[in-house]
């Protein structure tokens, strides 16, 4: 496993209790921190990849994390092109990842 | 009373939104994210505080003192999550706005139409493209400087951070600090180069002394955690099938070719790699701003711009930390805050003598660190260049080739290389900088810039649309 | 004997007329004060459009080239081969609708003109324009489905007709700025005078879009050529529901309009590459490139409009461009009777991207006195509805 939270125990900051978010990731459940990006939820879980791309039918994931690569972009709650790294993650947050919609050919 | 508006909550945003007040002007602060701090500041959400969250900060208590005087201010409004997405100027600016979650469909709308406006608009991680860079697990600097700090996240357990910049050493800290083991930190750089960028004026050094003690803090830091910090070399490749799994790592000549015959590859779970950074201009461009060559914004001794009443500060002119940002924030806020009120009070001395000690330092850290043209040798024909449309660089130089063009538009448009969401924020630069190579070195002459952004930031089309039946008062203007 | 020819321009207008002199025996040197392709060539979504004409000579020619491209983008293919970026010609056909139940009859008028002029327009019922598109807003009133429209990546075509032109033993010479007319004592233009020094030639075409008018000032004539701006606005990559080019029944109206105020129509279409692009609005501004943000968010009303599905899509660019515009919205292909040696090929609006192949073929027969593709009368400089602006525009 690559992407991993620090218990908050071994912390050297010190941060207070926390309490969960619950999402789904593509029908799972996935459990984070209030306050986490849904970015870093599904992280934490082990999901590096956020969507298949158009052309090549690569992983994308997180990449700039400051939202400014628009990789990590993923369906939320019905809605497309949402970046899982700036949208704040709340209870009950439906993700869906999926293949992008792919280009019919023709020029790159 | 007359009102300045301030765009981004980072350093140079917060210092100027204070000073702007303090000068006797209302003022709107805004910012995307939902917290103050800006990138540099990220920390932990309210609803998860920690005692000791100034471990992981450098000027940790000047950001606190911040923050509390704009909060506890009656005259300054700070408005989270707001998503500015274009500036229009007819007499006056126009700044607009979209306020609530990131990337909603249902935002509210607002129009600003300050007096004086000030950008304080920062800068991202400029990574330059090598095979596998598109792996997951593969990052920039400030995605694992902002997992950590935001959710204390560490993207892998076992990483190396390479690039370019003395802003390595941070994300080697921050990784360190919430978990990571980093095998190294590669610089791209040789000894020769650095020491050249840093020697000829040692002066500098120590004006900017307390830039000297971030930065020995950070070497401190990597003794205490053992981390090789190494010179000379650069990650040429990652490796992986869904994710990246290992690295390849070269050295590198003093143009930052790699030299045949010295690679090796190291087992990661995650890269942080960062060149340098991209100012985020596109607002001061939408604006009017003039650009300097190396395509900053243009500002004065008083951070005005050349746009009447629009004043500039931080990163988007010149890469110079977070203390240089402090110092412009100040000065830009104070004038910006005589404009908007027609009135001339003392200049902010101090500020003024802060910034002078800090200025070299930019231009240090471009000597020492700025990015050298022999990278594109790690480049293969199948490498990504644009991520966002999947453009290699073989079709790039296909393109070229074939129709001889001598316009950054026309083989943008005729690649798609930069017209995918990021809208070549990732790509862009590198794409006109390659271009210009394979135009034999000539200057793409058709003025196109991949910095200019006039939407600058996706919206939803009911969103905009929405604007249309929706009036707002103007000032000064029919 | 014409045996050389000078084309100031290298949008796609300039580079078909360079292709065909080229290829009609002529020794061509392009020049474009900028580069190729960059200016108002690659600020439009390429339509070839004969929807949105009435009877009358730009039909004629809009007709033409509907016929003319196919067989163009075959060529160029053969000559270019695979590894040139794709031309993306795309025979997709239009879908005309009316929004409201006024504008219903003078579609439906407008496209029984157009059959009679030989336009294959076909009048369609509510439900079959919904098989067509089945996003498309079922409140619409009429449409006309429009089978000979089409669309091609403009950027990409223009650098093909460059590209063949080159083949043909053409030069283009990118960032030559004109600095004056080379006469003789009659008056004759010889050539012309650039930052790079003199060229003559026999023939000096100017193909500079909406800057014509500043092109044959510098030459020593008058144009009547201004430019009117058109905002577009596109979407980030979303699944195919779009299929055609799709407006409301407002375009064709505000692409006739003389009316210098801002007028804006729905006009949607998909591209290749997975992204909508969507029109259109036109404004007489001058040169002023600012963003209008009431421009864009009108087109967006009107795109939802026709699409309700958009307003959730995320809109990620965009971009204007000046168009020629004519006082009598008729494009211009003619020898210049005031100043023998001076042609024009320009003021084609929004519809240069289409036409242009047509243009440059008709310039080249005029320029080489061989049989032209279309008759050349209306298109003429000396045409009477251009006459009052020849003097007017000093």
């Amino acid at each position: 496993m690559a992407a991993r939270m620090l218990p908050s125990e071994k912390d050297p900051i010190q941060p207070s209790s926390s309490t969960t978010v619950s999402i789904t990731v593509d029908g799972h459940v996935a459990t984070g921190i209030l306050g986490q990006s849904i970015a870093g939820i599904m992280m934490a879980g082990d999901r590096l990849g956020f969507r298949q791309t158009a052309k090549l039918d690569r992983p994308r994931g997180v990449f700039c994390g400051i939202g400014v690569c628009f990789d990590c972009l993923v369906e939320v709650n019905g809605l497309s092109d949402v970046r899982a790294c700036q949208r704040k993650a709340c209870d009950g947050d439906v993700v869906v990842t999926a293949r992008d919609p792919q280009p019919r050919g023709g020029a790159a | 009373m007359s009102e300045v508006l301030v765009i981004g909550a980072g350093p140079a945003g917060l210092a100027a939104a204070r000073a702007a007040s303090d000068a006797g002007a209302s003022v709107v602060l805004l910012d995307s994210s939902d917290a103050l701090g800006g990138q540099f500041w990220r920390h932990l959400p309210e609803t998860r505080p920690a005692r000791n969250e100034k471990y992981l900060h450098h000027g940790w208590s000047t950001f606190r003192a911040l923050g509390e005087a704009l909060e506890s201010s009656p005259t300054v409004t700070i408005i989270r999550s707001a998503q500015v997405w274009a500036i229009e100027v007819f007499d006056g600016v126009a700044v607009h706005a979209v306020i609530g979650e990131p990337d909603g469909a249902r935002r509210e709308r607002r129009v600003f139409r300050p007096d004086a406006l000030v950008l304080a608009t920062g800068a991202h991680d400029r990574t330059l493209p090598f095979p596998g860079w598109d792996l997951p697990g593969v990052y920039t600097g400030g995605a694992a400087q902002a997992l950590a700090k935001g959710e204390r996240l560490a993207v892998g357990e076992r990483v190396v951070v390479a690039g370019a910049g003395p802003f390595l050493l941070p994300v080697a800290q921050s990784l360190t600090r919430a978990g990571s083991r980093v095998i190294g930190v590669l610089e791209a750089n040789r000894a020769a180069r650095l020491a050249r960028g840093w020697s000829p004026r040692p002066w500098q050094l120590l004006g900017a002394a307390g830039k000297g003690l971030e930065l020995a803090g950070y070497a401190a830091g990597h003794v205490r955690h053992r981390i090789p910090y190494r010179l000379g070399r650069a990650v040429i490749a990652a490796h992986g099938t869904d994710r990246v799994e290992s690295v390849t790592v070269a050295k590198v000549d003093a143009q930052w070719a790699p030299i045949p015959g010295t690679e090796h590859t190291l087992k990661v779970d995650a890269v942080c790699v960062s060149h340098g950074f991209t100012p985020r201009i596109e607002l001061a461009i939408a604006a009017g701003c003039e650009l300097t060559p190396n395509r900053f914004v243009a500002v004065d001794g008083n951070q005005r711009t050349t746009t009447d009443g629009v004043y500039a500060a931080g990163e988007i002119t010149g890469i110079g930390g977070v203390d240089l940002a402090l110092a412009e924030g100040e000065i830009a806020g104070h004038f910006a805050a005589g404009f908007a009120t027609e009135s001339v009070s003392a200049p902010p001395t101090a500020a003024i003598r802060r910034r002078r000690a800090f200025t070299g330092f930019a231009h240090r850290i471009e000597a020492a660190h700025g990015i050298r043209s022999g990278w594109s040798d790690w480049l293969t024909d199948s490498t990504l260049i644009c991520r966002c449309e999947e453009v290699d660089f073989g079709s790039m130089r296909a393109a070229a080739a074939a129709t001889q063009s001598e316009s950054f538009r026309s083989l943008k448009l005729g690649t798609r290389a930069g017209l995918g969401i990021c809208q070549g924020r990732m790509c862009g630069r590198t794409s006109e900088e390659l271009l210009c190579a394979l135009n034999q070195n000539r200057e793409l002459s058709d003025g196109a810039m991949s910095d200019r952004r006039p939407l600058a930031s996706p919206l939803r089309i009911g969103e905009l649309a929405h604007l249309s039946s929706q009036k707002t008062a103007r000032k000064g203007t029919p | 004997m014409v045996g050389s020819a000078i084309v100031i321009g290298a949008g796609i207008v300039g580079a078909a007329c360079a292709r065909s002199l080229a290829m009609a025996g002529l020794d061509v040197t392009v020049i474009d004060r900028s580069t190729a392709a960059s200016a108002t060539t690659a600020r439009g979504e390429g339509n070839l459009l004969v929807s949105d004409k009435a009877p009358g000579p730009e039909l004629v020619m809009a007709l033409a080239a509907a016929k003319r491209w196919p067989a163009l983008v075959r060529e160029l293919a053969d000559e270019l081969g695979d590894g040139f970026p794709g031309i993306e010609y795309e025979p997709k056909g239009g879908l005309v609708v009316a929004t409201t139940e006024d504008g219903a009859a003078p579609l439906l008028r407008f496209a029984a003109a157009q059959r009679s002029a030989g336009v294959d327009a076909r009048e369609l019922s509510v439900p079959e324009a919904l098989s067509l598109e089945p996003d498309l807003n079922p409140a619409i009133t009429a449409a006309v489905h429009y089978p000979q429209d089409a669309q091609v990546h403009p950027v990409n075509a223009a650098e093909a007709l460059l590209a063949s032109a080159r083949r043909h033993g053409a030069r283009v010479r990118q960032n030559v700025n004109l600095s004056g007319p080379i006469l003789d004592a009659n008056g004759t233009l010889l050539g012309i005078a650039t930052n790079e020094g003199e060229l003559r030639a026999d023939a000096i075409i100017v193909a500079a879009g909406p800057w014509s008018g500043e092109v044959a000032r510098t030459l020593g004539v008058t144009l009547p050529v201004r430019p009117r701006r058109g905002m577009v606005l596109v979407t980030s990559r979303t699944p195919k529901r779009i299929f055609h080019k799709v407006y409301d029944a407002d375009y064709v109206g505000a692409v006739g309009s003389g009316d210098a105020a801002l007028q804006t129509s729905g006009v949607v279409e998909s591209t290749e590459s997975g992204n909508v692009l969507i029109g259109s609005s036109r404004e007489q501004l001058g040169f002023d490139d600012r963003l209008r943000v009431d421009t864009i968010a009108q087109v967006a009303a009107k795109a939802i409009r026709l699409f309700p599905f958009l307003a959730d899509q995320a809109v990620i660019r965009t971009y204007g461009g000046f168009r020629p515009f004519m006082p009598d919205h008729l494009p211009l292909v003619s020898p210049d009777h005031r100043m023998p040696g001076l042609w024009h090929a320009t003021g084609h609006e929004g519809a240069g991207i289409g036409l242009a192949p047509i243009t440059g073929e008709l310039i080249a027969a005029l320029i080489a006195g061989e049989a032209a593709p279309c008759d050349p009368a209306p298109y003429s400089l000396a045409r009477k509805s251009l006459e009052p602006h020849l003097t007017a525009v000093a």
